[in-house]
């Protein structure tokens, strides 16, 4: 059934009572194996009889009967696209959410220099994070792994807007964030390796990378934390009477928080020089936009605390770089400032265990025909700025960087166990006493303030690595077999390959 | 006695008492459409609907708050919080209202909502992620806390807190998920405040929290083993309320005593369990109570600094041959 291209074609009088009827049928049988939408609603049955029943409905009660059955509709719609064997021609229907078609506008393209740059970026994130995914499938990379495949035109248009002096705040979903400022790809890596030539010395992971030199002060695990930072390093920028701006790029999620609102209104009580880039990638885990925010149209949910907002087209690079550079601009120079929401999407779950039951295959599709690198990549071949084999060049050398920054990080070494209480505190004069102890052994550690821990502390923090069963782990387990001792790793320590799964996606 | 997972006997105890009682709800983030990040509310949606199984914003400290204000009005709300580091955003309400509105309106209201949330280290979530708060929680008078370490204790904790009266916070933990137990059929909540002993000894007491619980049993076993000490093991299963008296009853048995907690020492269930322990068992104690805590340090993502950062096995042991030392 194809209540959509029927009603197409059917003459307007009829064409209520008909979506009336049909909707309310497959809406029924919709409900039935896939009950979650909010849009369905009590009494469609009963409208929709009554709408059967007598030709001359009420108009209200037609209206509503529309209302309804455009929310049947979409259940419908949804139900088809489950459907095996729908063709992908049909995807225009089967999808709840398109890329955008009426956001941002067409724009110059930049010098052939600033092209090349920005693609280069771009291969650089995509590459990247698609070795990172097989890392971790090999175990190389602990923990929940958020890519950004997809969102490489939001990132790379934002960040090449930015100065050399401007501050970057994001969340954890930020690997393409700080190659985009410029931090090495090795040492990105190596911290999703989790050793201590990483960005975070090994400390933070793939959720936490920061590099101080390029002014990228860090991705967030918390949603909605890293605003009200971003507002004080603002704040600095200003009491400083300096000429840089920051920007803060966050969840469409994470605009759900408190801290959304409250330091919207601070930035503009403040008049502080900042830009929040809302990375609207239609959903926060698997609760799709509409489902968690009752406005929809993020760039309007700021205004209200004074901050203006606009939208771009998030799958544009140059889109996105021009609506950045104008914020930052208002941002910098009239202390005004400014949100601007990119929309864009996800080609992978949220993270890497996420079974992605929230969406269809085809609704991926139809965003991936309109993938940031490819259109980006025909615009240059067309305009004649850059050869389909150059560009073809420049994802080559992309991946040879990665493939180096694999190799690098796999070299680099765990951090020294004798390091675990490193950075807890600044030293100097200022801490004195006791700061830091290990209780977990008898012999008290005597933390990070003196090295020198006793003998027994060493041998424990030693068995207790031991279970990170890193490098030869299979190795170990035969010996421990071998040896007729127990398998410590099906202990209560670091969970297998298996037991990660059935960790559930987690967040 | 039927076996299942740890997530299956929550999911069970979540159903039962939603069909026993209309007013009983659940609300959190994910846990409808995507069945929850852990998958502790899996089909609750489909079984209940909207109205009873609520997708939230990211909004904790809203979320409970609703949850709290929907209970003084009359409903009983189980409100999932994603991980236990994520209700610090809650915390405000949790401590200032949960906790305080009975009392501080001379006992005219109740609120009688369960705050659902995992904990713990293990899989390299670092420092945002990976932190055990039971001590946080135990902390704050007008609060229940439960932290359940096998799928029975889950379901009859679960479903006593559901019926009961008070705010609870009820801990689970990330890595006990995918463990199996067998589960009483009887479908009874169990009462909180008794602990349970999970194996008898005379040489020393170990108490274990929340997944600790399960590291001291494979410490205990290794003690007999290889040390000839024959551990007495027991999992408190409540912070609020605690059975101290299960707890002193085997020191004044052992005379040792060696408290095991994943968090953080200062301030820790270890310290509170010290004091309590020496200021009522004083004369029966042969050694200083020991303690097992995680490091005193944010957690490290690297692997190797993790495990290293919270308890194990061998930690267990040392602490509890450490009771022995200068006899
Ligand atoms: C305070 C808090 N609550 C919940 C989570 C778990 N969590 C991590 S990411 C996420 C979804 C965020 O969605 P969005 O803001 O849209 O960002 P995206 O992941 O799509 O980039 C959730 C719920 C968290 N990390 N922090
Ligand atoms: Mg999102």
């Amino acid at each position: 059934m194809r209540p959509t291209r029927l009603s197409r074609i059917l003459s307007a009088p009829f064409r209520l009572l008909v979506r009336a009827l049909i909707a309310a049928t497959t809406f029924l049988l919709a409900r039935e194996s896939r009950d979650v939408g909010r849009t369905g609603g009590e009494g469609v049955t009963s409208t929709a009889m009554e709408a059967g029943d007598s030709v001359k409905v009420a108009e209200a009660e037609a209206k509503a009967a529309e209302a309804r059955a455009r929310a049947a509709e979409a259940h419908t719609r949804a139900a088809d696209a489950q459907a095996p064997g729908d063709g992908q021609g049909e995807a225009e229907r089967a999808v709840e959410r398109r890329p955008p078609e009426d956001v941002g506008a067409e724009h110059p393209l930049p010098e052939p220099e600033a092209c090349r740059r920005i693609l280069e970026k771009m291969a650089l994130i995509r590459n990247f994070e698609e070795r990172a995914g097989e890392m971790y499938a090999k175990a190389k990379i602990g923990g929940f792994l958020h890519l950004s495949i997809g969102e490489e035109a939001t990132i790379v248009g934002t960040v090449d807007a930015m100065r050399d002096g401007d501050y970057l705040l994001s969340t954890y979903r930020e690997h393409g964030q700080a190659l985009a400022r410029g931090t090495h790809p090795n040492a990105v890596m190596a911290e999703l390796f989790g050793r201590e030539d990483g960005c975070s010395r090994g400390r933070g992971g793939s959720m936490h990378l920061f590099d101080l030199e390029r002014r990228f002060l860090g991705g967030y695990g918390i949603v909605g934390g890293n605003l009200p930072l971003a507002a004080g390093v603002a704040l600095s920028c200003d009491y400083e009477e300096t000429d840089d701006a920051v920007v803060c790029m966050f969840g469409d999620g994470a605009s759900n928080q408190g801290t959304f609102g409250e330091t919207m209104n601070l930035v503009a009580l403040w008049n502080l020089p900042i830009v929040f880039l809302v990375v609207n990638n239609q959903f926060g885990m698997g609760t799709a936009l509409e489902r968690h925010s009752a406005v929809t149209d993020l760039s309007q949910k700021s205004a209200g605390f004074g901050v203006p907002g606009h939208r771009c087209n998030g799958m544009d690079v140059l889109d996105v770089h021009a609506a950045v550079t104008d914020a930052l601009e208002k941002a910098r120079a009239d202390r005004q400032p400014q949100l601007v929401e990119a929309v864009t999407y996800r080609y992978r779950g949220h993270s890497m265990a996420d079974p992605e039951e929230y969406r269809t295959k085809e609704e991926v599709e139809e965003w991936r025909r309109r993938d940031p690198i490819a259109t980006f990549r025909r615009r240059l071949a067309g305009d004649g700025v850059l050869s389909d084999q150059d560009a073809d060049r420049i994802d080559e050398e992309a991946a040879k960087a990665v493939d180096q920054a694999v190799e690098f990080a796999d070299q680099s070494p765990f951090p020294d166990l004798a390091s675990l209480y490193d950075d807890i505190y600044v030293y100097g004069d200022q801490v004195r006493g006791w700061h830091t102890v290990d209780e977990r052994s008898p012999d008290v550690h005597p933390g990070e303030h003196e090295r020198e821990a006793p003998e027994v502390s060493h041998e424990l923090a030693e068995a207790g690595a031991a279970y990170a069963n890193v490098g030869n782990a299979q190795e170990r387990r035969r010996r421990q077999r071998g040896n007729g001792e127990p398998d410590e790793d099906e202990g209560e320590g670091e969970p297998g390959a298996d037991e990660r799964e059935e960790e559930g996606g987690a967040d | 006695m039927p076996a299942m997972r740890y997530r299956e006997a929550l999911n069970q105890a979540l159903r039962e008492e939603m069909e026993a009682d209309e007013r009983v709800f659940i609300m959190g983030e994910d846990i409808g459409v995507f069945q929850g990040a852990f998958k502790v509310t899996q089909g609750l949606l489909e079984r209940f609907g909207e109205k009873r199984v609520r997708d939230t914003p990211i909004s904790e400290n809203t979320i409970v708050g609703a949850g709290i204000g929907a209970a003084m009005a009359g409903l009983r709300p189980i409100v999932e919080l994603m991980t236990i580091n994520f209700s610090l955003l809650a915390l405000d309400q949790i401590v200032n209202c949960a906790a305080a509105i009975r009392y501080m309106f001379g006992g005219q209201v109740k609120v009688p909502m369960v705050v659902r949330m995992p904990q713990g280290a293990g899989h390299q979530l670092g420092p945002t992620h990976s932190h055990s708060f039971e001590a946080i929680y135990l902390h704050v008078p007008g609060l229940l806390v439960a932290v359940p370490t096998t799928a029975a204790d889950a379901r009859g904790l679960l479903k006593a807190a559901i019926r009961d009266d008070n705010p609870v916070i009820f801990i689970e933990h990330e890595s006990l998920y995918g463990q199996r137990g067998e589960v009483p059929e009887n479908g009874e909540p169990m009462r909180f405040g008794e602990a349970a002993v999970r194996r008898e000894g005379d040489d020393v007491t170990i108490v274990g929290v929340s997944r600790m619980a399960l590291t001291a049993a494979k410490a205990a076993e290794e003690l007999a083993a290889e040390h000839e000490v024959e551990a007495e093991v027991i999992d408190p299963r409540t912070l609020r309320p605690l059975d101290l008296d299960t707890i002193l009853e085997s020191v004044r048995k052992t005379n040792r005593a060696v408290v095991v907690e994943e968090g953080w020492p200062h301030g820790g269930v270890g310290a509170n369990l010290a004091a309590l322990i020496q200021e009522q068992a004083f004369d029966h104690l042969d050694a200083p109570v020991a303690r097992v805590t995680g490091a005193d340090v944010p957690m490290p993502y690297s692997k190797p600094l993790e495990q290293a950062a919270f308890p194990h096995p061998e930690h267990v042991v040392q602490a509890a041959l450490s009771t022995f030392r200068d006899l």
